[in-house]
């Protein structure tokens, strides 16, 4: 089968497999993710969903805005509920009752991925099913009206950790789940975002190749929670990028690929100023804070470089 | 005719399953449980079933991977206890309302705090709304010879709903009698091929399972549910039948024991039933009319035939293994039920006994019998809800 080149002349050409008419506010991240993972896949895919903004802005019955098989269960199973469709295909394939290659995505905003699903997740993963797990991250409990969750960045105002005359917004950094997730070993875990849709792309493609479990996180702007207007998704996320807030990076059989190196590593408060959610941060009493979230993307960073100089290393020692 | 073996509750059951070899199972250990589960493991790595296994992590994503399964469109199965089924709770609901008919064995156990792994019905019976036909077993002839129906009766294509199958916790699931199986060609032939509707793996056909249903259309969606129930009766005994054919065993929505003419009527479930028979006998003998219903079908209740079927009794007495703390016994509060479709107005007593697995005895029977002869003598009920075999 030919594949189709990322090239978005060939790829606007194809059939999108996330129609619109979804309700899904404007400027949303996810659903931009989620029309580029499907644009990618080259072959037939099921998703399971988890709840959340996706899932019920897209189902709205009696509509869909699906065009692929597509289940919802609940919101801390999307990967529990993935793993017994894809089992069902293995044993429908061993019995000859399918014939079809079909590949399976599971899709999970932060809450049901980091927090209330990471455990089916870790599960699903360790146990080899041959799944790509995506996590649209927008970094808290949107659909339920803005909440923390283990995703949400130190310093953030969200609605259960609100800044407040003494408690500046949420206390703790966020959980490196990328990291986590390829500290179990599978085959392919990757770190990308929409506004980088050939990255996004090309990795989507990795993890589908791949003969096994995949996980993919996915910075998925949202505008309500982030407190931006629905025009600066892209540009919001690129900064998120930029600051290595959010790095692009890859692990291929548990070797580190850093795909994208900032010429110029931008300060991070250039991706705090613009979204609401961070503001009060700005007053002179939370200068620390600020300075905080600079020393924890610093340390995120340099362990990734660190990380990614040992595999050259070792490349080199092996080469000569 | 099958063959004659000694076989505990959980073989009995793991081999009906290994007979049904279903698509996929999912296995998760929980007592008194685990044995069925873990068998089945051993037929999967032997090679003797077909069947693709999912060791999952938690009940909550067995039930979950049940679910994926079972929507991908094949047979599906597995098995819990207790706090296993308290934790798949919300996906019981899930599986109900999407209308897959997976089978489950539910090895009845108490339910925490404090813990106790001991058999008694609090398990199953807090289950009793979400919308899975619940059949009964007394023994493990009739836990096998469930299983098997269940299949039957969740796939039939006017029910389409999850079956559970449960049997005493260890006085069942570890006791060994002699009970009769099918061979396995007649079970396979019994069982048929499954008939998928809609499967999410037919990629050619897209289907989205598990929409967001707002208030315009989700009384509609709770109401086929109900239709679907109200089928059930029928396809059981019509299924019924047709095991009669192939075992020569034959199965109601209850069983009746010397009930035609008797004045004081007992209504019990599963394993303390065989105790509550012998002391019925004993009663018979000296003169006493008394008789027993056992529900097999708890889910949907048959309410009409329930209420007809203890017509001429006076008084009714119902003993429950599972208590609604400030509330009547789950099965009381059904028989009472049962009485608004014929007007019948019995005396009840309600009786909690078995919590936790605590032993039925004789003497426990006699008590209540006992107590019911006192009530149809004086014609009055001094206290409607007692417990039997309990400390004061
Ligand atoms: C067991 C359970 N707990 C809580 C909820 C309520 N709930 C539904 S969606 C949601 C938030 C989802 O957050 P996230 O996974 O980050 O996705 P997002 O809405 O941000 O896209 C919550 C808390 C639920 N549906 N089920
Ligand atoms: S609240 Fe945020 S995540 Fe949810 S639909 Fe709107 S922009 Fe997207
Ligand atoms: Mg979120």
């Amino acid at each position: 089968m030919s594949t189709t080149p990322l090239r978005l002349k060939e790829l606007s050409k194809k059939e999108e497999l996330l129609t619109g008419g979804h309700r899904l506010c404007s400027g949303c991240g996810a659903p931009i993710a989620v029309r580029q993972v499907l644009l990618a896949a080259e072959v037939p895919v099921v998703a399971a969903n988890a709840t959340g903004c996706l899932e019920v802005s897209t189902t709205i019955y009696p509509y869909t805005a699906w065009r692929i098989p597509w289940i919802h269960t609940a919101f801390e199973n999307a990967a529990a509920t993935i793993s017994g469709v894809e089992t069902m295909y293995r044993a429908l394939r061993k019995k000859g009752k399918i014939d079809r290659k079909i590949k399976f995505i599971a899709f999970g905003g932060d809450g049901g991925t980091y927090d209330i699903g990471f455990q089916s997740l870790s599960g699903a993963m360790e146990r080899g099913h041959d799944i790509v797990y995506i996590c649209y991250d927008n970094g808290a409990y949107m659909n339920t009206g803005i909440q923390r969750s283990s995703a949400t960045p130190l310093g953030a105002n969200t609605t259960t950790s609100p800044a407040g005359k003494v408690i500046p917004g949420k206390l703790q950094p966020r959980k490196n789940l990328t990291k986590i997730m390829a500290a179990h070993g599978i085959p392919y875990v990757a770190q990308t975002t929409p506004a980088h849709w050939r990255d996004l792309m090309t990795k989507v493609r990795k993890a589908l190749d791949v003969d096994g479990p995949a996980f993919i996180n996915i910075l998925a702007h949202c505008n309500r929670g982030w407190r931006t207007g629905t025009n600066t998704t892209i540009q919001d996320t690129k900064l998120a990028v930029e600051t290595c807030f959010w790095p692009l990076y890859e692990y291929e059989n548990g070797r580190l690929t850093i795909n994208y190196k900032p010429k110029e590593k931008r300060p991070v408060v250039e991706f705090l100023k613009t979204q609401g959610r961070f503001r009060h941060l700005f007053s002179p009493d939370n200068e620390h804070i600020l300075q905080q979230i600079q020393e924890y993307v610093d340390r995120e960073w340099e362990a990734l470089l660190r990380e990614e100089a040992f595999w050259k290393d070792q490349e080199e020692e092996t080469a000569s | 005719m099958g063959k004659k073996l000694a076989l505990t509750g959980n073989q009995a059951v793991a081999t009906a399953m290994k007979q049904i070899n279903p698509d996929v199972c999912a296995a998760y250990p929980i007592t008194p449980q685990t044995e069925i589960m873990q068998r089945f493991a051993t037929f999967v790595a032997d090679g003797e079933v077909d069947t693709e296994l999912i060791t999952v992590e938690s009940e909550h994503s067995a039930m979950s991977a049940c679910i994926g399964a079972a929507a991908g469109g094949g047979r599906v199965m597995t098995a819990t206890s207790s706090q296993g089924l308290a934790l798949m709770w919300e996906m019981l609901y899930i599986a109900s309302g999407m209308r897959l008919p997976i089978v489950m064995p539910v090895v009845n156990r108490a339910l925490s705090a404090p813990i106790n792994i001991h058999g008694d019905h609090s398990d199953s019976m807090g289950a009793r709304d979400s919308g899975w036909i619940q059949l009964y077993s007394e023994n493990a002839q009739e836990a096998y010879d469930n299983v098997i129906q269940a299949v039957k009766i969740g796939e039939h294509p006017d029910v389409r709903l999850p079956v559970m199958v449960c049997m005493d916790g260890f006085i069942i699931s570890h006791s060994i009698e002699s009970m009769e199986l099918l061979p396995d060609d007649v079970v396979k032939e019994f069982v048929g091929e499954y008939r998928a509707t809609y499967p999410l793996l037919d990629v050619d056909h897209p289907v989205t399972y598990g929409p967001l249903v707002l208030p315009d259309y989700y009384m509609e969606f709770k109401r086929q549910q109900h239709e679907a129930m109200l089928h059930v009766k029928d396809v059981v005994l019509e299924v019924a039948k047709e095991f009669e054919r192939i075992s020569g065993r034959s199965y109601g929505l209850f069983e009746s024991y010397r009930l035609d003419d008797a004045e004081i009527a007992v209504v019990i479930l599963n394993s303390a039933a065989g105790t509550m028979k012998d002391v019925v006998d004993s009663y018979r003998d000296r003169g006493i009319k008394v008789g027993l219903l056992k529900p097999r079908l708890f889910r949907p209740f048959p309410y009409r035939e329930v209420a007809e079927a203890l017509g001429n009794a006076k008084v009714v007495g119902v003993l429950d293994r599972a208590d609604s703390f400030g509330g009547f016994g789950p099965t009381y509060m059904e028989v009472a039920s049962a009485f608004t479709t014929n007007g019948a107005r019995p005396l009840m007593l309600n009786w909690i006994y078995g919590l936790g697995g605590r032993d039925f005895m004789p003497e426990h029977a006699e008590q209540a019998i006992q107590q019911m002869v006192k009530v149809l003598e004086t014609g009055e009920v001094e206290v409607q809800k007692d417990y039997l075999g309990v400390r004061e």
